[in-house]
């Protein structure tokens, strides 16, 4: 079976390219990143300011299950509803560099849709530890999981 | 969880990344992976160290000579790291799609 998202990202290089087809079409796919309550339910995050405008900017927060708070946020360069979004991605608080994100909506079909997600990173070492934080994750995750099984039989 | 963050320092080094090139054809002598590069023998010996250590290559004994060759189990570890990310991606559009379905028709 094809996948749906898609990751192209070239050894050596600091930039990425995120592909995705949606059942959607394209007025609600962008609607999903233009409305902060809906953002608020896909993302996973609290979302505390969102300008959709050209040089507007926006800041998001999440929690997690032990009440820490991680900040996001960036500038948007660019603002061109159904089409485009051009912004800037942070983590706060964190050794990671800002990210320059180029966002392109595109209609496929009456009912489906594609989002292309271009990436650029201030180096190709920025990108790849950034592109191995979920596979650390997993790896803390599955440690963690581990421990939690070794203490119980203790 | 150490040792992984090191099996990715030690394939973000060029002369690494070489030399395991090099032994995924035929297992080599240190001394027949050193002659394919012009740095020092004690740097090349360096770098066989690191790759052992995360378990990328594997010495073993042949007579006299240790023969290094890649571990190919390590190596399918680091090609899937990439896998991850993706899913993390692919569940954030999932959930996108299915909410978004509901403001159809």
């Amino acid at each position: 079976m094809e996948q749906k998202t898609k990751i192209h990202a070239e050894d050596g290089k600091q930039e990425l390219t995120i592909t995705r087809v949606f059942d959607l079409p394209l007025d609600l796919l962008f609607k999903a990143y233009e409305d902060a309550e809906i953002v608020e339910q896909w993302m996973g995050t609290k979302v505390l300011k969102l300008e959709n405008k050209s040089h507007g900017s926006y800041r998001f927060e999440t929690t997690d299950h032990k009440g820490n708070k991680y900040g996001f946020n960036g500038t948007i360069h660019e603002f061109v509803p159904n089409r485009k979004i051009i912004r800037t991605f942070e983590m706060e608080n964190t050794p990671y560099s800002v990210q320059l994100e180029f966002l392109e909506f595109e209609a496929l079909t009456e009912e489906t849709s594609q989002l292309t997600m271009h990436v650029v990173y201030r180096t190709a070492a920025h990108r790849d530890q950034v592109l191995k934080l979920p596979f650390a994750q997993g790896i803390n995750m599955a440690h963690n999981r581990l421990q939690d099984i070794v203490h119980k039989l203790k | 969880m150490n040792l992984r963050r090191d099996v990715f320092q030690a394939i973000a080094d060029p002369t690494r990344r070489a030399i395991l090139l090099l032994v995924a054809s035929q297992a080599l002598t240190a001394g027949a992976i050193a002659a394919n590069f012009d740095t020092a023998r004690p740097t090349v010996s360096k770098h066989l160290q690191i790759l052992t250590e995360c378990e990328l290559l594997k010495q073993e004994q042949n007579g006299r000579e240790i023969y290094y060759q890649l571990n190919p189990q390590k190596m399918k570890e680091i090609a899937d790291f990439l896998e991850p990310f993706r899913q993390l991606w692919d569940a954030r559009f999932n959930k996108l799609e299915s909410i978004m379905k509901k403001y159809k028709k």
